[in-house]
């Protein structure tokens, strides 16, 4: 017998009794209506999209699971705050629906908590009758190319969450004096990056874009972003919304190479509809790239079937001067096509080099499986393998693609295989499980001071007025010490 | 009956999303307010963040708002299908955006309108009978754009934040597309 259950079981009595029956009679469901002994409770690591949508659907469609969501960062909504474009505000209004799931009477927000580091998964497997690990990818693939240390080289994680605020990327200060930078990899955050690089000052200026970086790029000489891809036109990972940007972008031009478009036209017919009207809109692109050249607007372009050899350095070595790229032919069609290396090279000048080939997941704690060659927690439908009670949802059930509807649908499921194994008795929650009440008091002993979600609502009426003054929706805080000195406060 | 006001809602009925997200959304957060046993599931729109330079038209505001506030008239039936098949019926005032539909007469379909119908998402995404689909405007670049990337696409798709209800849908059909089952894996989860 677990002694921290026994200890936890008296004071937790009363606080469970009122808050479940009153939840079963909420639903009308008293079938389902939980006594102390039997009221199921869950975590959720991770308080991105994935974390918030799998609690969404729990607490929908079982109606006693108590739901506990655990964040490292003090401040919820992962990618949405940190990885959305500033200026995509829509995309963030997903934020209204976590926030009802985050004040679901059945629902707790502690921030400011390092599964893996304040708490181990096994305390919380003690904690809960169920964990659903949904704490996302969170570094960047590195290109493993020479000169890749170089000053002037940066990962596009570093560089999105340096313009979104994540407090570790605060000091990055790019340099933003070159002309020309180049962006490896073709999926959505490489198209943010070279839009957001690009963008008139005044498109940025109403967002909630960091100040400091909304200033650098004030500032930025950048005038030729080029994305590079290892593939071809048909194969780019971005989606058609982003291209669409890229070209209907204020003061801005495409140079694209028409000779990389060629016997395109022909294939068009048989592709499916998504991928036929993204590269039409690629096409008309090319159309729209002027001839000649010259600088006397800003310009993007896509480059295909280039991969990175080296990162070229200025003479004096301590800086990048330039990327020499490798040229592929494709084999085979489609999106299975592979980039095979003919061995030509060419190079480019540029002072910048944003690599954007990808996040990737990291194991959370030695006792969570983690497959090291796909970057993710191994599972059948969001039921973490050989682990019964744990579960997975987001980028490290699926590995680190897809919009945010595609983490919905993926956290819905996850949630309904763990609803599912409640029904079937597969999860046994006969066992009474003390949740946060262990929890909280352990990560006291040790130090961490847990954020609750009014706590993170002070963090938010702070940011808002500090975005009132300068004229933006919000002036997010970049400190963790300043955001918990707000959140307590 | 709006027969007056619905020449200029011809117009634009296809592209309706933000004024009319805007005006109801207020109006649903006003009855969040009074009505405490609100599901969290539930997606209630609020204030888009911004109504700025998206380049797609706005809805009419005519049939919902002005009048609707005032005199409301749930005069055309829709039938909603659901993602687990559950099948609702409900009468809807002309002129509405089905995602607001969804949202006002509480019809359960899990995740719908994320975005609150910015046209950021396709999780509003609902398939139409062939008849009736054939019959609506075009759709604007961006919400193919959106429908592109949905789950279950199909010919007669459309996001449901961009179709308003008219007189002539009256005993329409709209699906959301189905779930794939999920098979019991938990003994594989075991082994």
């Amino acid at each position: 017998m677990n002694t921290s259950r026994v200890f936890a079981f008296k004071p937790m009595k009363s606080l469970l009794t009122t808050k479940c029956s009153r939840a079963a009679i909420t639903s009308g469901l008293r079938r389902l209506a939980c006594t102390p002994s039997s009221c199921p409770r869950v975590c959720i690591v991770g308080g991105g999209p994935a974390g918030f949508y799998t609690a969404q659907h729990i607490l929908k469609a079982h109606p006693a699971i108590q739901v506990d969501i655990y964040e490292r960062l003090p401040i919820p909504y992962g990618l949405v705050r940190f990885g959305v474009a500033p200026d995509h505000p829509e995309v963030k209004n997903v934020i209204n629906t976590f926030t009802q799931t985050a004040q679901h009477e059945r629902c707790s927000y502690h921030g400011n908590v390092s599964v893996g580091k304040d708490v181990s998964v096994e305390e919380l497997r003690q904690a809960y009758h169920a964990v659903v690990l949904s704490y996302g990818a969170e570094v960047n693939r590195t290109l493993g190319v020479p000169g890749e240390n170089l000053a002037g080289v940066y990962s596009a994680k570093d560089f999105v969450g340096w313009y979104n605020g994540v407090p570790c990327n605060k000091d990055l200060k790019p340099d933003l004096s070159g002309e020309t930078a180049v962006i490896l990899g073709q999926g959505n955050v490489a198209l943010d990056v070279a839009r957001i690089l690009l963008s008139p000052h005044d498109i940025l200026t109403n967002t909630d874009i960091t100040q400091p970086s909304l200033e650098a790029l004030a500032n930025s000489r950048v005038r030729r972003v080029l994305i590079v891809g290892r593939r071809g036109p048909l194969q780019v990972a971005c989606t058609i919304k982003e291209i669409r940007e890229m070209v209907n972008l204020t003061g801005t031009r495409p140079d694209m190479l028409s000779a990389d478009f060629k016997g395109i036209a022909e294939v068009l017919k048989d592709l499916p509809r998504p991928r036929k009207r993204l590269t039409e809109l690629m096409m008309k692109a090319v159309q729209a790239t002027p001839a000649g050249d010259g600088l006397t607007s800003r310009q993007w372009g896509f480059r295909f079937l280039r991969s990175p050899v080296e990162v070229l350095p200025s003479p004096d070595l301590t800086r990048t001067a330039g990327i020499r790229l490798g040229v592929n032919r494709l084999e085979g069609s489609g999106d299975g096509a592979r980039a095979v290396p003919t061995g030509e090279t060419e190079d480019i000048e540029c002072e910048m080099v944003i690599s954007s080939i990808g996040y990737q997941s990291l194991p959370i704690d030695p006792a969570v499986p983690f497959d090291p060659r796909k970057a993710i927690i191994p599972n059948a439908m969001g039921r973490v393998l050989q682990a019964t009670g744990l579960y997975c949802s987001g980028w490290i059930k699926r590995g680190p693609t897809g919009v945010i509807g595609t983490t919905m649908n993926d956290s819905f499921d996850t949630a309904r295989a763990l609803i599912q194994d409640i029904e079937t008795g597969v999860l046994d929650i006969s066992t009474v499980k003390p949740g946060s009440q262990t929890v909280t008091p352990l990560l006291q002993k040790r130090g961490v001071n847990p954020v609750s979600f009014s706590d993170w609502e002070k963090i938010d009426v702070e940011e808002m007025k500090r975005g009132t003054v300068v004229g933006k929706p919000r002036e997010k805080l970049l400190d963790v010490t300043e955001m918990l000195k707000t959140a307590h406060s | 009956m709006f027969k007056a006001s619905s020449r200029t809602d011809l117009a634009n009925m296809a592209r309706c999303v933000h004024l009319q997200s805007l005006l109801s959304s207020l109006a649903s957060r006003a009855l969040v307010s009074l009505s405490p046993g609100v599901q969290a599931g539930l997606c209630l729109p609020r204030v888009p963040d911004s109504l700025h330079s998206r380049g797609f038209s706005l809805c009419h505001i005519l049939g919902s708002s002005s009048k609707g506030s005032s005199r409301p008239e749930d005069n055309v039936i829709v039938h909603f299908v659901n993602e687990d098949g559950v099948r609702t019926t409900t009468s809807v005032t002309e002129g509405v955006s089905l995602l607001n539909v969804v949202i006002n007469k509480k019809i359960d379909i899990s995740g719908f309108g994320a975005c609150d119908g910015t046209l950021a998402c396709s999780t509003c995404h609902l398939i139409f009978e062939e008849n009736i689909f054939e019959k609506m405007e075009p759709m604007v670049d961006e919400e193919v754009d959106m429908l592109d990337l949905a789950y279950g696409l199909t010919k007669t798709s459309r996001l449901g934040c961009q179709v308003c209800v008219r007189k002539w849908m009256d005993g329409m059909t709209v699906q959301v597309p189905k779930l794939i089952k999920i098979e019991n894996t938990a003994s594989t989860g075991n082994q």
